[in-house]
């Protein structure tokens, strides 16, 4: 796990909208170990989208990246001509998106589809795209994936769509696939399911994920890794296990308390009190101070970034959380002990 | 499939039939056709042999029966005025109009679709700009002052282009062509672009509103996230987005350019068939204005039944919908 395939260096996005220009992602830098899963988590808004495309150079106007390095095996991505970044997609990076029903185009059928993916970067013939497309179909478990190719997508279930999604941006064996949310349209045996392949495919095939989610629980059972993002940059991040056994970050608290399955049966489902701020109104210093149980004075100032564990671990944050004091948090997310 | 075929031509069917009651009855109140028939000195007993002879003592309903009936056959009567049988009157000016309109829409399609389609993908740029403008004057600036312009400039001033008239024709297989020799496509430029402007502009405006919309789509994101050339992005998964609000009124305007080329036809002194509606108009020539509307309906409705086919070729969902 030591042999970094993505590493991400202040990355920053910024949006000029009429209202004002703002940074969607704001100095986010994490690394991506080779068949590792990285959880990106976060709350809605909180730029976890915006990263994904950076790291691919889908970025559409009025979004820009600003600054950073995105290194793949070394390479920097950022700095690539358009033409040398096209051949990187869908290659050696992908993306799957969030919604199964509108990923796949509705007019034409799965094979043609995941033949002109194929194609997109091996010259090979139809015929020897078609037998690819057919395998990686059964590699991410769709049963018949021969009568698949002929299929349009409305013909086959949301899970199943999503499925060959995954499939599609396995088709060239990327060392990194970006997941946006993938599991998040789908009902939750389906969503099991999938997960449950995904880390079998990142096992057996070596490819990376990013796996983009707003669900703690799905980190909790699927990721190596995991970086809690809010406002634009990453306040948390750890092995995954770590994380989740004991945040660091008042906002990882505060998420982790409110995930039903971490969480005693019957107990009260405490929320992050408040809400994200619009990203034109975000507060100086700590971006979560507004909602934050132990801000003090200092927090008015950039947070630091503290690190634990030899490095291992890491947080955006003024007044972390010892280790011990997890266990009187958990119970009571409102424990406004500030010290 | 072979039943919603079935179901449409039950429903095209009906239409014709209700049309022609309206048509029938619509032209029936415009007035008294005995009047144009008749030199007004001819004396009486003429006057009633010749009423008794069409049929105008009978009642309307009689009338519109026995119009239906030889309607059946083929027979849409004689024109009161060539004194021909009114088929084959509107067939022989069919070719030159079609042959007008074909031009017109093949103009509007080749240009216009390729301007739309770059101007919704790149909508911010200059190039664009000016296309939507294009487009704006397309369909806003009247046609009668286009053509009157157009032959102000190109036949009059500059003398490069004929200012009217149809220019030699060749037979092909029965059909008088006129665009096989350069003098014919002289003759038919200044009237086929006149006729495709209005459609040029709608079609820009339709390719780049569809282009825009599916641009910004999942999908193209996804296509573009394997790593896809933006040529075929776009070819491959943004053309056949598109072609269905394109389909739909590529045929409308086809059908109204065919029947309803009245003005650029006058203009430009083109012998088709929107010179022989005005005409039986003016003379009241019932026989005429009724058969070319019902021809007009039947050709919107075969236009429309084709759309609707093509439909179920460009999207699937539509199809399973349409076996169900
Ligand atoms: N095309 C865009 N134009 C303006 N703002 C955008 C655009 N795309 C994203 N944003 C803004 O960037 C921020 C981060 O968005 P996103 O990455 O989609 O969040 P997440 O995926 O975490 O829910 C949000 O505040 C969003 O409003
Ligand atoms: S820096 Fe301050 S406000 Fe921000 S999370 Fe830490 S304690 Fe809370
Ligand atoms: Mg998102």
């Amino acid at each position: 796990m030591s042999d970094v395939v993505l590493s991400v260096q202040g990355l920053e996005t910024a949006f000029s909208t009429r209202a004002g220009t703002f940074k969607a992602v704001d100095g986010v830098s994490f690394d991506v170990g080779r068949g590792e899963i990285v959880g990106l988590v976060g709350e809605s808004g909180s730029g976890k989208s915006v990263t994904g495309y950076s790291i691919l150079g889908l970025v559409e106007p009025p979004g820009r990246i600003v600054g950073g390095r995105v290194e793949l095996d070394g390479e920097n991505l950022l700095a690539l001509a358009p033409e040398k970044m096209r051949r990187m997609r869908g290659a050696r990076v992908a993306m799957v998106f969030q919604d199964p029903m509108m990923t796949l185009n509705p007019v034409l059928r799965i094979g043609t589809q995941m033949i002109a993916a194929v194609r997109a970067h091996d010259p090979v013939s139809k015929a020897d795209a078609r037998t690819r497309a057919r395998d990686a179909l059964g590699i991410v478990g769709i049963p018949s994936p021969e009568e698949r190719l002929d299929a349009y997508p409305h013909q086959l279930s949301g899970g199943m769509r999503q499925r060959v999604a995954i499939a599609t941006a396995l088709l060239h064996r990327p060392a990194v696939i970006i997941a946006d949310e993938p599991t998040t349209a789908l009902d939750v045996s389906i969503q099991g399911q999938i997960l449950a392949e995904v880390r079998r495919l990142a096992d057996e095939t070596g490819t990376a994920f990013v796996w983009i989610t707003h669900d703690l629980a799905v980190v909790s059972s699927l990721a190596d890794k995991v970086c809690v993002m809010y406002a634009g940059r990453i306040v948390e991040r750890g092995p995954a296990d770590d994380v989740i056994a004991s945040p660091r970050h008042p906002y990882t608290a505060g998420l982790l308390a409110s995930v039903p399955s971490l969480h005693e049966p019957g107990a009260p489902l405490p929320q992050v009190p408040g809400s994200a701020p619009p990203p034109l109104q975000r507060p100086e210093g700590c971006a979560f101070r507004p909602r934050c149980a132990r801000a003090s004075e200092a927090c008015l100032a950039d947070p630091p970034l503290a690190t634990f564990d030899d490095a291992r671990r890491a947080a955006l944050c003024h007044h972390p959380i010892e280790p011990d004091a997890w266990t009187s948090f958990s119970t009571s997310t409102a424990s406004r002990n500030a010290s | 499939m072979i039943g919603f075929l079935i179901q449409r031509l039950i429903q095209a069917i009906a239409v014709v039939f209700v049309m022609s009651l309206i048509v029938f009855v619509g032209v029936y109140a415009i007035g008294n056709p005995i009047d144009v028939l008749i030199d007004p000195a001819a004396d009486q007993a003429l006057r009633e042999a010749l009423i008794r002879q069409y049929g105008f003592d009978q009642p309307l309903p009689v009338q519109y029966v026995t119009f239906l009936g030889n309607m059946l056959t083929g027979d849409f009567g004689e024109s009161f005025v060539y004194r021909l049988p009114v088929l084959d009157l509107i067939l022989s000016r069919l070719p030159a109009t079609l042959e007008l309109a074909l031009s017109a829409m093949l103009i509007a399609t080749l240009v216009g679709i390729p301007l739309g389609i770059w101007a919704g993908y790149k909508p911010d740029s200059l190039s664009a700009k000016l296309i939507m403008g294009f487009s704006v004057l397309g369909f806003s600036v009247p046609t009668f002052w286009v053509g009157l312009l157009l032959i102000m400039v190109f036949a009059v001033e500059l003398g490069w282009l004929p200012s009217g008239g149809r220019g030699p024709t060749q037979e092909v297989m029965g059909v008088d062509v006129s665009i096989l020799t350069g003098e014919g496509l002289s003759h038919i430029l200044l009237p086929a672009f006149n006729l495709a402007l209005f459609k040029l502009g709608l079609l820009i405006r339709l390719a780049r509103a569809g282009m825009v919309e599916v641009m910004s789509s999942d999908f193209v994101r996804f296509a573009r996230a394997q790593g896809l050339p933006e040529r075929q992005v776009v070819s491959l998964h943004v053309l056949k987005n598109i072609a269905i609000p394109i389909v739909t009124v590529f045929g409308l305007e086809f059908g109204s350019t065919l029947a309803f080329a009245v003005v650029t036809e006058t203009i430009f002194n083109w012998p088709g068939m929107g010179k022989l509606i005005i005409d039986s108009i003016m003379l009241l020539d019932r026989p005429v204005m009724v058969a070319y509307l019902i021809l007009v309906v039947i050709l919107f409705v075969t236009i429309n039944l084709v759309v609707d086919l093509t439909y179920g070729q460009l999207d699937p969902r539509i199809r399973t919908k349409g076996a169900a």
